[in-house]
């Protein structure tokens, strides 16, 4: 089954982290690995790559780690660039290292469900949010992905600033 | 996320207020380009990395609004506009095709998108086959391997046939391609072709979603449903993209991929872009979207009552009429109501539809549908007279066809203005 979550949790989750572990980041500008830290970046939130064959190099100018279990705390949430099935021990990783880096949130990538994963996250006391792009999902609720003419459902009765403070991102 | 009601989407979906003003009508954006923030963030917007806007034939903000707005009411993904109903076909079909490549079309067509697949495309070395929009098996028998796309109008212009959806649509699918269907004249008011199994709708947004008759626009919309990848067949979506580095479409942008596809390459590189004002028009026409169709439909049945009672008249097609042999699919498709543009045949046959053309005096004489008046046009004289004889009674438009684009006025003004011009 696809998961369904509400804008408001969506939106709660993005205005609340700011350290982002993103497992499967990519060095290649080609990938939607690195089209999705290039924007996260831009937007503010610290980004730390996690992929074991990079580790010690640098993409987009952060410093790359072999696993979850090398990251440097606070971590707020990891982002699972990679497939349903290595979803799982990734998530095991996050588990152990749940109190340590201080971590909240687990993400999966859109196209990534992992149901046994997510439900032993969950129990572990993690928020987790399955098949999503966190920045679709920012470009979506703070308003910039209308530009493309993509269906945000969403509507929208409020002046903001910027669109990268706007739609339902506003802080305060 | 919320599922707000479609007649809140019609004035809402894709507008807010003005960031920089507050204004709460969507501006018209008349520029040709936005400044950059820096050198990266331009780097980065061309790489289409980060959401923004480069140069008005690629994207425009109150263009964007109406994008969204029709893909909101179409229950789609997203939503791409070009400067007309034409133009978003050939972005739709240039994205993907490859030469040689085939498609089959229902052949109850717009005479204009006969003309469009049969001569224009063929010079792109794209090739039609035609089927019959009521007849779903029709399709499948001209399926081949060369087929990439299947194509219909939800009701077709000029006769109002309302085609079989549901059944082409499992031809499109056992057939592994796309199901494309223009909803012009069912607007998705009527007609949401995705419930059907339909992957892109395609609009002529001149007609009911402006409505006005004042402004050219067209629309793409995707379902983001169709699996681009499965078949290899659509390499301008699942290849590595030379002129982005390589990026692939599909994997990059997922269930909007199409949009993006078709904005960045057909768009970006043949141009035919919507112009801010066309789209500030049409939004405002699409306000009212339920409220038209609602008086168009009614005002329609009205009349083709009156027409099939009257010993003038040979015949109404018109399949809001109980009597006709689309009734079923009416009550199936559309069942709020049966369009606006419909087909009748004067016993005078040519001369009597020339005649007939000329004396009305509210009905305006004019190649177009879908607008706020009512419209009357003898299709094999005007929009079909590029086609031979026996393609024009194909496709509706026999020597003896009046189509009739009913407006919102007032039935009975509409029916005497008939009455004595077919004195």
């Amino acid at each position: 089954m696809v998961p369904n979550y509400p804008d408001a949790l969506i939106a709660r989750i993005l205005r609340s982290v700011h350290r982002i572990a993103m497992v499967g980041a990519s060095p290649n500008p080609a990938r939607p690995s690195y089209f999705a830290m290039k924007y996260l970046l831009d937007k503010g939130f610290e980004i730390i790559p996690v992929n074991p064959g990079q580790a010690g190099e640098e993409i987009l100018g952060q410093k790359v780690y072999a696993r979850v279990a090398d990251l440097p705390a606070p971590i707020d949430m990891i982002d699972i660039f990679r497939n349903s099935a290595a979803a799982g021990p990734i998530t095991d990783e996050a588990i152990a290292e749940k109190t340590r880096l201080g971590l909240k949130i687990l993400w999966m990538q859109l196209g990534v469900i992992n149901e046994e994963a997510a439900k032993r996250a969950e129990a572990a006391g993690l928020t987790v949010i399955m098949n999503r792009c966190p920045k679709i999902e920012y470009g979506r609720l703070s308003g910039e992905i209308g530009w493309y003419g993509v269906n945000r459902r969403v509507i929208d009765n409020r002046k903001h600033f910027a669109f990268s403070q706007g739609g339902a991102l506003r802080r305060g | 996320m919320a599922e707000y009601g479609f007649d809140t989407l019609a004035v809402h979906a894709g507008a807010q207020p003005d960031p920089a003003t507050g204004a709460r009508i969507t501006p018209i954006y008349q520029t040709s380009a936005y400044v950059f923030e820096n050198a990266d963030q331009a780097a980065a917007l061309f790489n289409l990395q980060v959401f923004g806007n480069i140069y008005s034939r690629i994207m425009n903000p109150t263009v964007a609004v109406l994008e969204e707005r029709i893909a909101a009411l179409e229950n789609g993904t997203a939503g791409l506009a070009a400067s007309s109903g034409h133009a978003a076909q050939h972005l739709v079909f240039h994205t993907l095709m490859e030469p040689g490549g085939e498609f089959i079309s229902a052949r109850q067509l717009y005479g204009g998108s006969v003309n469009q697949f049969s001569q224009a495309f063929a010079k792109y070395d794209w090739h039609v086959r035609w089927a019959d929009a009521t007849d779903a098996d029709s399709f499948a028998r001209v399926v081949t391997d060369k087929t990439r796309a299947i194509f219909c109008e939800s009701i077709a212009n000029p006769g109002g046939v309302i085609s079989d959806l549901e059944g082409i649509a499992r031809v499109a699918e056992q057939a592994g391609v796309p199901f494309i269907v223009d909803n012009t004249l069912a607007t998705p008011w009527l007609i949401r072709p995705f419930e059907w199994g339909a992957h892109i709708v395609v609009h002529s947004a001149t007609k009911f979603l402006g409505g006005h008759g004042n402004s050219l626009a067209g629309a793409i919309v995707e379902s983001g449903t169709f699996d681009w990848a499965k078949s290899g067949k659509y390499r301008t979506l699942t290849e590595d993209n030379p002129s982005y580095h390589g990026i692939r479409f599909y994997e990059t942008f997922g269930d909007f991929a199409f949009c993006v596809a078709a904005r960045a390459l057909s768009l970006r590189d043949l141009g035919p872009c919507l112009a801010p004002e066309n789209a500030f028009l049409t939004l405002t026409g699409m306000e009212t979207l339920p409220l038209r169709m609602k008086r168009h439909c009614e005002n329609a049945l009205a009349i083709a009552e009156w027409l099939s009672h009257d010993n003038r008249v040979e015949w109404v097609n018109y399949a809001g009429l109980p009597s006709h042999p689309l009734h079923a699919a009416h009550r199936k498709y559309c069942p709020k109501g049966a369009g606006s543009v419909f087909t009748f045949g004067l016993r005078g046959g040519f001369g009597a539809g020339m005649k007939l053309v000329d004396q009305v005096r509210i009905f305006s004489h004019l190649a177009n549908i879908g607008d706020t008046r009512s419209l009357i046009i003898h299709p094999a004289s005007t929009t079909h007279r590029q086609l031979s004889d026996e393609d024009r009674v194909k496709a509706g438009a026999g020597p003896e066809v009046v189509r009739l684009s009913i407006g919102i006025e007032d039935v009975k003004d509409l029916i005497a203005d008939l009455d004595q011009a077919m004195q």
